[in-house]
């Protein structure tokens, strides 16, 4: 039998490669372009091949904020993944108060990043702030303006409290998710608590577990906002994370030939470190 | 190992039941004996595995006690009952190998790990999980993880009780013959009450000695398979167990007898005379298909009817007759001259029930 080959289907694909050719592709394609290069104006540019980026991977500045990062990425999945699952067990499982809780989670989730930072701003001064002047009349010091670790501090508050509902959120659907039966089977095998959350509702949320770990790392390895409005990043550099630092090399220096070679250094750290949670979540499912 | 006592015990599902329709389970009592293999069957919906979860203590009754050994334990959840219970679908703990998955209820008990270690094998030779047990439970197929299921509440063997809830649903055909009878050697073997809920009147009856048959929530006969054909004692029991099912023809009583269109069954005096007391119910005259005699040739007493449908299945055929306006089925052996057109029909007396309400009118001894 002749089989004709014929490949015109491939035109199909046409639209959606010109959308990510322009959204993605060609936006992309410019940073590289921009930091294998110096570039002055439209007409005059020099290759200067990977000198940017033994310039960007040598620059302390870049290495202090990326640590910062690496710390800061740490506690908050530290802190919120824990958190979220405790409050998915704690939530009710039907009627009105079911509702009532998904309602309440979801909002801190509806609250821009920027409002979110001048909230806390205001929140914790101790003039006018409910918390700042309620930490000082009790005798507390609390400075976040001043002191590196009250910063610090607020601004890993701030995520817990802007984020921490995503992953309760996710973790409450897959536990829904289990049928009676498991928990049925679970009192009559004489199953403690412990041994249900570990056999059955963890195994259960191992996938909305995994989607929850990577959107908290991305996110959190991206913050930009929240430490910018609340101390512009201070005081000092104590809380100017990665993307704060690039932003000013970029625009606020106009380095660009070494901002756009980190850019492309940050972008493979994220993809280098998402890919290693999900090969090491996914790992147990490939064992016989 | 225990006697289960069920006294007046009703459930419904609805905080206010306003009528006997909102009960799952019909005010009722029964025991279930200590060491018996019983079978309770019924159609989808009927209640059964309401009835299951509340003997399993996994629901609480709205009425009534449950008693093991006459003790009630209402109040006591499943664990303090120490009963086992096998689902429906498999339920198997994922991240766990197969023998941790056998292990885990003797473990969650405190048993000794060299105690463990023997009865997990124990167990697995007799399901045929050998091969298994070091396997992640997880990537079984369908009937190997209720295998596992099964296994987990074979393990124990200090239970008052075993109770299935339909556990063969999901196995293959061929495996659910060898699984019944290793369930049957288990049941030999340790002694331990047994209660196997099903549809399958087959299942039922290989697996049990005495059948509950349940329907509409209540249980409307409970005896060995044997009595459950030949003298059902409710038109549904009648239906619902055998193939094809008893025919039922409605009837309304004369002196003597019962009659349908122009046809009369003489019946045996004392029957009419308790027919007579109960007074105006409906009245349904019943008999197996098994049991209807059928000939080619006229004999004594003989009814005429005409043969509609033969329906031949290899060692018996099914003969469709109509009698009066009556479809009746009849069973054939298969060395029986079948009749064309006409066939002679007649209802040998000690096969024939009468039901009023759609329950056995019984003669008093």
């Amino acid at each position: 039998m002749n089989k004709v080959i014929n490949n015109k289907a491939w035109w199909l694909v046409l639209p959606v490669f010109l959308l990510v050719a322009f959204s993605a592709i060609l936006p992309m394609m410019t940073v590289v372009n921009y930091s294998v290069q110096d570039i002055f104006d439209a007409s005059t540019r020099t290759f200067v091949g990977v000198e940017w980026y033994q310039q960007v991977l040598q620059n302390e500045r870049l290495h202090d904020s990326l640590l910062r990062q690496f710390i800061f990425s740490a506690c908050v999945l530290l802190i919120e993944i824990p958190l979220g699952i405790a409050i998915a067990l704690c939530m009710p499982t039907k009627g009105r108060w079911a509702s009532a809780c998904l309602i309440v989670m979801a909002i801190p989730l509806l609250i821009p990043w920027n409002v979110i930072g001048t909230i806390w701003q205001i929140f914790g001064r101790a003039d006018i702030g409910l918390l700042g002047w309620t930490l000082s009349e009790l005798g507390i010091s609390y400075n976040y303006a001043a002191n590196t670790m009250d910063a610090w501090v607020t601004v890993l508050v701030m995520d817990v409290w802007h984020w921490t509902s995503l992953v309760a959120l996710l973790c409450y659907s897959g536990l829904r998710a289990i049928p009676d039966v498991y928990y049925q089977a679970a009192r009559i095998d004489r199953a403690s608590a412990w041994a249900v959350f570990r056999h059955i509702q963890l195994p259960k949320m191992k996938s909305v577990l995994l989607i929850a770990v990577m959107l908290r790392f991305m996110d959190s390895f991206m913050i930009y906002t929240e430490p910018f409005v609340l101390t512009g990043g201070g005081p000092g550099n104590a809380t100017t994370f990665l993307s704060q630092t690039l932003t000013k090399m970029a625009v606020g220096q106009f380095d660009l030939g070494p901002a756009a070679a980190f850019s492309l250094v940050y972008f493979l750290i994220i993809l280098l470190v998402s890919w290693a949670f999900y090969t090491a979540m996914t790992h147990n499912d490939q064992q016989r | 190992m225990a006697e289960i006592r069920l006294q007046n015990l009703a459930h419904s599902y609805s905080a206010q039941p306003s009528g006997a329709e909102d009960y799952a389970i019909r005010e009722m009592t029964h025991v279930w004996e200590q060491g018996g293999a019983y079978a309770l069957l019924g159609p989808s919906g009927c209640g059964k595995s309401t009835l299951l979860n509340i003997i399993s203590g996994l629901l609480s009754p709205s009425e009534g006690q449950v008693l093991f050994d006459m003790r009630e334990v209402n109040d006591l959840s499943p664990q303090e009952r120490n009963i086992a219970q096998v689902f429906q679908f498999p339920v198997v703990y994922d991240t766990m190998t197969v023998f941790d998955n056998l292990a885990f209820p003797l473990r969650n008990q405190g048993l000794a790990e060299s105690r463990v270690t023997s009865k997990v094998h124990e167990i697995a030779e007799v399901l045929d999980l050998h091969p298994l047990l070091h396997r992640k439970a997880r990537n079984l197929t369908a009937d190997e993880k209720q295998k596992v299921s099964m296994g987990r509440g074979l393990v124990r063997d200090d239970v008052s009780a075993i109770l299935f809830d339909e556990p063969l649903t999901v196995i293959d055909p061929h495996l659910k013959w060898k699984l019944r009878r290793k369930l049957k050697q288990i049941h030999e073997q340790f002694n331990i009450t047994m209660v196997y809920v099903t549809h399958d009147q087959l299942e039922a009856s290989t697996f049990a000695d005495k059948i509950a048959v349940m329907y509409g929530g209540q249980i409307v006969q409970f005896g060995t398979p044997r009595e459950l054909f030949e003298r059902p004692k409710h038109t549904f029991v009648g239906f619902f167990i055998g193939s094809p099912g008893m025919n039922l023809i409605e009837v309304s009583p004369y002196a003597g007898g019962v009659c349908f269109g122009q046809t009369r069954v003489p019946l045996a005096p004392a029957l009419c005379q308790r027919i007579a007391e109960l007074g105006g119910q409906s009245l349904k005259l019943g008999i197996r298909p098994e049991f209807v005699h059928v000939s080619d040739e006229p004999f004594v007493d003989a009814l005429r009817g005409e043969v509609r449908h033969v329906e031949d299945l290899g060692t018996y055929k099914i003969l469709t007759l109509e009698l009066d306006g009556v479809t009746l089925k009849a069973r054939l052996q298969e060395d029986l001259p079948v009749p064309h057109k006409v066939a002679y029909i007649g209802f040998p007396s000690q096969w024939l029930m009468v039901y009023a309400d759609d329950v056995l009118v019984e003669v008093r001894p």
